[in-house]
C-alpha cells in the first residue's frame, strides 16, 4: 500500500488519504464502525419521524408550552455548563497542582457522583430537602451531579501537561493568574471544552432528575408523547429538535476549540509543573471541595444510609444481589472496553488527518449523548428485529447499546490525552524502522494510556447506572443493579432498593479509584517524588 | 485487552432468556413485578409451563412491541392499565382472547372486541393529610379540586397514566370545555409531581395536603411505613366523574408462537385460583372475578359506586393527552 502524490487534484477524502502518507486502514475501519453504530439510532429517528402527518407535528411543536420548555432547556444548559466548567477546573487544579492534603482521596471522591444514577440523586434530594423546587434547584442538582464530566478529563490533562511552558511564562514575568489564564487554560482547552460539551449534551437529554424538582425541559415533551401517546413517531420528531440543538452546540464547541488543538506538540521531555504551596490558604479549597462533595455525595448517600437503616419490607421475590453485581460489572466492563476501542480511532483520525470528513465523523460521535436513552434503545430494537434477529435482546446488543450511548464520554476521555502523544514521536519511531503496528503499540499507546483509562472509567460508571436501555434490551430474566433498584422503588420499597443503589456506587468506586491510581502512576512527577 | 475474555464470560452467564425457548412463555410485564411474580409461580406450579418475565414501564413495553411487530418475542402482555392494550389493538397486534377467559370477568371490564381480558381493578380516590385537612373540608367531586380553596394544597401527576382516565371521564360526563377549565384550575392550584407514588408519599409527609391517586398506592405505602400513616383515603360521591375503577388487563399477542400456552396463562389469571393469588399478593388490587373477596382492609368491591366509563370509552387516552397539551400541562 504505497499511497503517493497527486494530492491537489483529488477531492478532500482522497486527498486526505494521501496527504500525510496514507490513512491507516485499521484506524479508518474502526472510526467508520463507530460512525455506523452512532448512525443507527439517528437513521431510526429520521425514518420514524417521517411517519406522522405535518399537521400533527405542527400541533406538537407550535405550542406555547414548547417555547417555555425550550427556554428552560437553554437556560439550564448554559448555567450548568458554566458552573460545571468552573467547579471542574477549580477542583482539578486544586487536586493536581496544589499541596492540598489527601489528594488521592479527593481524586476518588470527586469522580464518584457519576456513579450515582440520577434517580438516586433525585430521591436523595426529595428526602432531604422536600421544599427544593424550580430552576435554582435543577441547576444545583444537575451541576453537582455532572461536574465530574469536566473534572475527569481536565484533571487527567493537567497531570500530563508539560510544565515547561508554564515555567517559561513565569520566567518571562507573567503572574500566576495570567499564566493560568493564558498558558495553562489554553493547554487545557480540548479537555475543558470536551467536558463542557458532555455536560451540555447530557442536559439536553436529561429527564428524571428535573421531574422531581418540578422543573421541566424539552425532553418532557418527548417522554409524554412516547409514554402517554404511544406515539414513537411524534416522539422522534420532537427528538430531532434535540438533534438540531446539539448540532448548534457541537458547532459552537468546534468554533471555540480552534483548528489546531490536537496538533500541538511538546518539545523535549515532559516535566510536571511544580505544585503550588497553599500554606495558610489550605482551608479555602478544603471548604470548597467539601461543599461540592457533601452536596454531590452526601445528600444521596445520606438518604441511602437512612433507607438502609430503615430496612425493607418488600414482598418482591428475593433475587441475588451478587448476580446483579456480576451482570452490572461484566456488561459495564465490556461496554467500556468497546466504547474506548471505538473512540480511539475516531480521535486519532481527527487528530492526525483533520479534514471535513474526519471532523464530521468526530462530531457525529457525540450525538447519542443528547438523545433520550429510550430513543437510542428503540432504534436498536428496530434494527436488530429487522436485520439481526439473532442478536435481539442478547448480551451483545445491550453492550453495544451502552457503547453507543456513552461513546461521547470515551471520545472526550481519549481526546484529553491525545495531546500527550505528539505525532513527531510516531514519526521518529517509523524513521527508526518500526512498523505501523509497532509504533502504535510501543509509542502511541503508552502515551495515551491515561486517556484510555479515563475513557474506560467514564463509560464503565455510566453503564453501571444505565436504566432505560437496560430495561428494553437486556436478555429476558437478567437483572442489573439498576433494574433491581427500579423494581423496588416502583413498589415504594425504598428500604429494599437502597442496597442496590449502594452497590452501584460501590461498583463505580472501583474504576474511580483505578483512574486516580493509574493516572498517578503514569505521571512523571509522581514517580520522581 | 481483557475485553475478549470478559465478552466470553458474560455471554456465558447472560444467555438465560433468549428470544424463543422451546416451551417457555415470554411475558412482557407492565404490572407491578411482585404481583406478576406470584401469579407466574402459581401458574408454573399448576401447569408445568415455564414463563419468563420481562418487566418495564407498560408504555415502553407497548412501544417496544409495536416496534417488534410480527417478530415480537412476547407471548403475553400484562399491563397496569388498559390504554397500552388498546394501543396494541389499534395496531392489530392482539389475538382474540379465549372465550373461557373472557367469560370469567364481567364484560364491562374486558376489551369490547374481546382481544384482552380484565384481571384486576383499582379505584381512583383522594389521599389527604389528616393534620392538614379535616374530613368535612374534602371535596365530594373531583371537579372541586380546581377550586381556588385548594390553591397551594394540591398535588397531582399529569404525566401519569392513571391521570388520563380522570380527564376522559370528565369529558364524557361534563363535556370538553368543563374538562379544559378543570385542567386549567388544577394547573393554578397544584404541584405537578412525576407519579402517584410521589403524590402519596408527599401527602403523607405533609408536603401537600391532598391529591388524586389510585387506592393501592396508599396501602402499599402503609405497608412500607409499618402502618403509621399521617394520611387517609377519601372517596368521591357516588357516580362522580372522578370515581373510577381502572382496569389492569392481559392479552395474547397475535404473533405468539405459543398460542395455546399463552391462552392458558390468560385463563389462569382470571381463574378462581389466579384471582385468589392476586387477592393475597400484597398488591392491594381488587380481583375482578365475581365471588373472589378483595384483600383485607379494602372497602368491599360491591360497595364501590363508580361512574361507568368503559375501557372502550377510555381508549388509548389520546384525547386526554391532547387536552393536557392544549392547556400546557404536558
Amino acid at each position: 500500500m504505497n499511497a503517493t502524490a497527486t494530492e491537489s487534484r483529488q477531492p478532500s477524502l482522497a486527498r486526505a488519504w494521501s496527504a500525510r502518507g496514507r490513512w491507516p486502514l485499521a484506524t479508518l475501519a474502526g472510526a467508520l464502525l463507530a460512525g455506523g453504530l452512532v448512525l443507527l439510532p439517528l437513521v431510526f429517528l429520521v425514518v420514524e419521524a417521517l411517519h406522522p402527518g405535518l399537521g400533527e407535528v405542527r400541533r406538537l411543536l407550535l405550542r406555547h408550552t414548547v417555547a417555555v420548555l425550550l427556554w428552560n432547556t437553554a437556560r439550564l444548559a448554559v448555567a450548568c455548563t458554566l458552573l460545571c466548567a468552573v467547579i471542574g477546573v477549580a477542583a482539578a487544579w486544586c487536586v493536581e497542582r496544589t499541596s492540598l492534603p489527601a489528594r488521592r482521596l479527593w481524586a476518588v471522591l470527586l469522580v464518584l457522583p457519576l456513579g450515582i444514577p440520577d434517580f438516586v440523586i433525585a430521591f436523595g434530594w426529595v428526602s432531604v430537602a422536600p421544599g427544593l423546587r424550580g430552576y435554582p434547584a435543577a441547576v444545583m442538582i444537575m451541576t453537582v451531579s455532572l461536574y465530574p464530566l469536566v473534572y475527569v478529563p481536565v484533571a487527567s490533562s493537567l497531570r500530563h501537561l508539560d510544565g515547561t511552558l508554564e515555567e517559561a511564562a513565569r520566567s518571562l514575568g507573567m503572574g500566576p493568574w495570567r499564566t493560568f489564564a493564558r498558558v495553562t487554560l489554553r493547554q487545557l482547552r480540548p479537555a475543558l471544552l470536551g467536558g463542557c460539551l458532555l455536560v451540555a449534551l447530557a442536559l439536553l437529554a436529561e429527564y428524571g432528575a428535573f421531574e422531581i424538582v418540578e422543573f421541566r425541559t424539552f425532553t418532557v415533551a418527548i417522554f409524554t408523547q412516547f409514554q402517554l401517546g404511544f406515539d414513537t413517531a411524534a416522539a422522534c420528531v420532537l427528538s430531532l429538535v434535540l438533534v438540531l440543538i446539539s448540532v448548534v452546540v457541537l458547532w459552537g464547541e468546534l468554533a471555540l476549540s480552534g483548528p489546531s488543538e490536537a496538533r500541538r506538540s511538546t518539545r523535549g521531555p515532559l516535566r510536571p509543573a511544580p505544585r503550588v504551596r497553599l500554606g495558610r490558604l489550605t482551608a479555602l479549597p478544603l471548604v470548597g471541595l467539601s461543599a461540592v462533595v457533601a452536596l454531590a455525595l452526601g445528600v444521596p448517600g445520606g438518604a441511602l444510609v437512612y433507607w438502609l437503616i430503615q430496612g425493607g419490607s418488600s414482598t418482591l421475590p428475593a433475587t441475588s444481589v451478587g448476580s446483579a453485581i456480576g451482570h452490572t460489572a461484566a456488561y459495564s466492563a465490556a461496554a467500556a472496553a468497546l466504547a474506548t476501542a471505538l473512540a480511539v480511532p475516531v480521535v486519532m483520525l481527527v487528530a492526525r488527518h483533520r479534514n471535513r470528513f474526519t471532523v464530521l465523523l468526530e462530531r457525529l460521535s457525540y450525538l447519542p449523548m443528547a438523545l433520550p436513552g429510550v430513543v437510542v434503545a428503540l432504534g436498536l430494537v428496530s434494527f436488530t428485529i429487522n436485520h439481526a434477529f439473532a442478536l435481539y435482546q442478547s448480551t451483545l446488543e445491550l453492550v453495544v447499546a451502552y457503547a453507543i450511548l456513552f461513546l461521547p464520554l470515551a471520545v472526550v476521555g481519549v481526546r484529553s490525552a491525545i495531546g500527550a502523544a505528539p505525532e513527531r514521536l510516531e514519526e521518529v519511531g517509523r524513521s527508526l524502522g518500526a512498523g505501523r503496528a509497532q509504533v502504535w503499540r510501543r509509542v502511541t499507546l503508552p502515551l495515551i494510556a491515561p486517556g484510555l483509562a479515563v475513557a474506560f472509567a467514564l463509560v464503565f460508571i455510566s453503564s453501571a447506572t444505565e436504566l432505560t436501555a437496560t430495561l428494553l434490551l437486556r436478555p429476558t430474566g437478567v437483572n442489573t443493579l439498576a433494574t433491581r433498584f427500579w423494581a423496588y422503588t416502583s413498589e415504594l420499597s425504598y428500604g429494599s432498593a437502597a442496597p442496590y443503589a449502594a452497590m452501584m456506587v460501590a461498583v463505580s468506586a472501583v474504576p474511580a479509584y483505578l483512574i486516580s491510581r493509574r493516572v498517578g502512576r503514569g505521571a512523571p512527577g509522581e514517580t520522581r517524588r | 485487552m481483557g475485553a475478549l475474555c470478559l465478552g466470553a464470560a458474560i455471554s456465558g452467564c447472560g444467555s438465560g432468556g433468549g428470544a424463543g425457548g422451546a416451551q417457555a412463555l415470554t411475558i412482557y410485564n407492565g404490572q407491578h413485578e411482585q404481583t406478576t411474580a406470584a401469579l407466574v409461580k402459581a401458574f408454573e406450579a399448576k401447569t408445568g409451563i415455564k414463563a419468563a418475565v420481562r418487566s418495564d414501564d407498560e408504555a415502553v413495553l407497548a412501544n417496544q412491541i409495536i416496534q417488534e411487530g410480527s417478530k415480537s418475542p412476547a407471548d403475553v402482555f400484562y399491563t397496569e392499565n388498559t390504554p397500552p392494550l388498546e394501543a396494541l389493538r389499534e395496531h392489530g397486534l392482539l389475538a382474540a382472547a379465549a372465550p373461557a377467559a373472557l367469560s370469567s370477568i364481567p364484560a364491562r371490564y374486558n376489551s369490547a372486541q374481546g382481544v384482552w381480558v380484565g384481571v384486576s381493578g383499582r379505584v381512583s380516590v383522594l389521599v389527604y393529610n389528616t393534620s392538614e385537612l379535616k374530613q368535612s373540608q374534602l371535596p365530594n367531586s373531583i371537579l372541586e379540586l380546581a377550586d381556588p380553596r385548594f390553591k397551594g394544597k394540591l398535588a397531582f401527576a399529569p404525566s401519569e397514566t392513571d391521570f388520563q382516565p380522570l380527564i376522559t371521564s370528565i369529558v364524557k360526563f361534563r363535556g370538553r370545555a368543563a374538562a379544559e377549565a378543570w385542567l386549567k384550575g388544577l394547573k393554578e392550584n397544584g404541584r405537578q409531581l412525576p407519579d402517584n407514588e410521589t403524590i402519596t408519599s408527599e401527602v403523607n409527609s405533609g408536603q401537600s395536603a391532598l391529591g388524586p391517586i389510585n387506592h393501592y398506592y396508599w396501602y402499599r405505602l402503609r405497608r412500607e411505613e409499618g402502618g403509621h400513616m399521617s394520611s387517609a383515603l377519601h372517596y368521591y360521591a357516588p357516580k362522580d366523574p372522578g370515581y373510577l375503577v381502572n382496569v389492569s388487563g392481559a392479552a395474547v399477542l397475535k404473533s405468539s408462537r405459543h398460542q395455546a400456552a399463552a391462552q392458558r396463562f390468560l385463563e389462569f389469571l382470571v381463574s378462581r385460583e389466579g384471582q385468589e393469588v392476586l387477592a393475597h399478593s400484597d398488591s392491594y388490587e381488587y380481583p375482578l372475578r365475581p365471588g373472589v373477596a378483595a384483600p383485607e382492609g379494602l372497602r368491599p368491591f360491591s360497595e364501590l359506586q363508580p361512574a361507568s366509563l368503559t375501557p372502550a370509552e377510555l381508549g388509548d387516552g389520546s384525547e386526554a393527552l391532547a387536552l393536557e397539551q392544549k392547556v400546557g400541562l404536558l
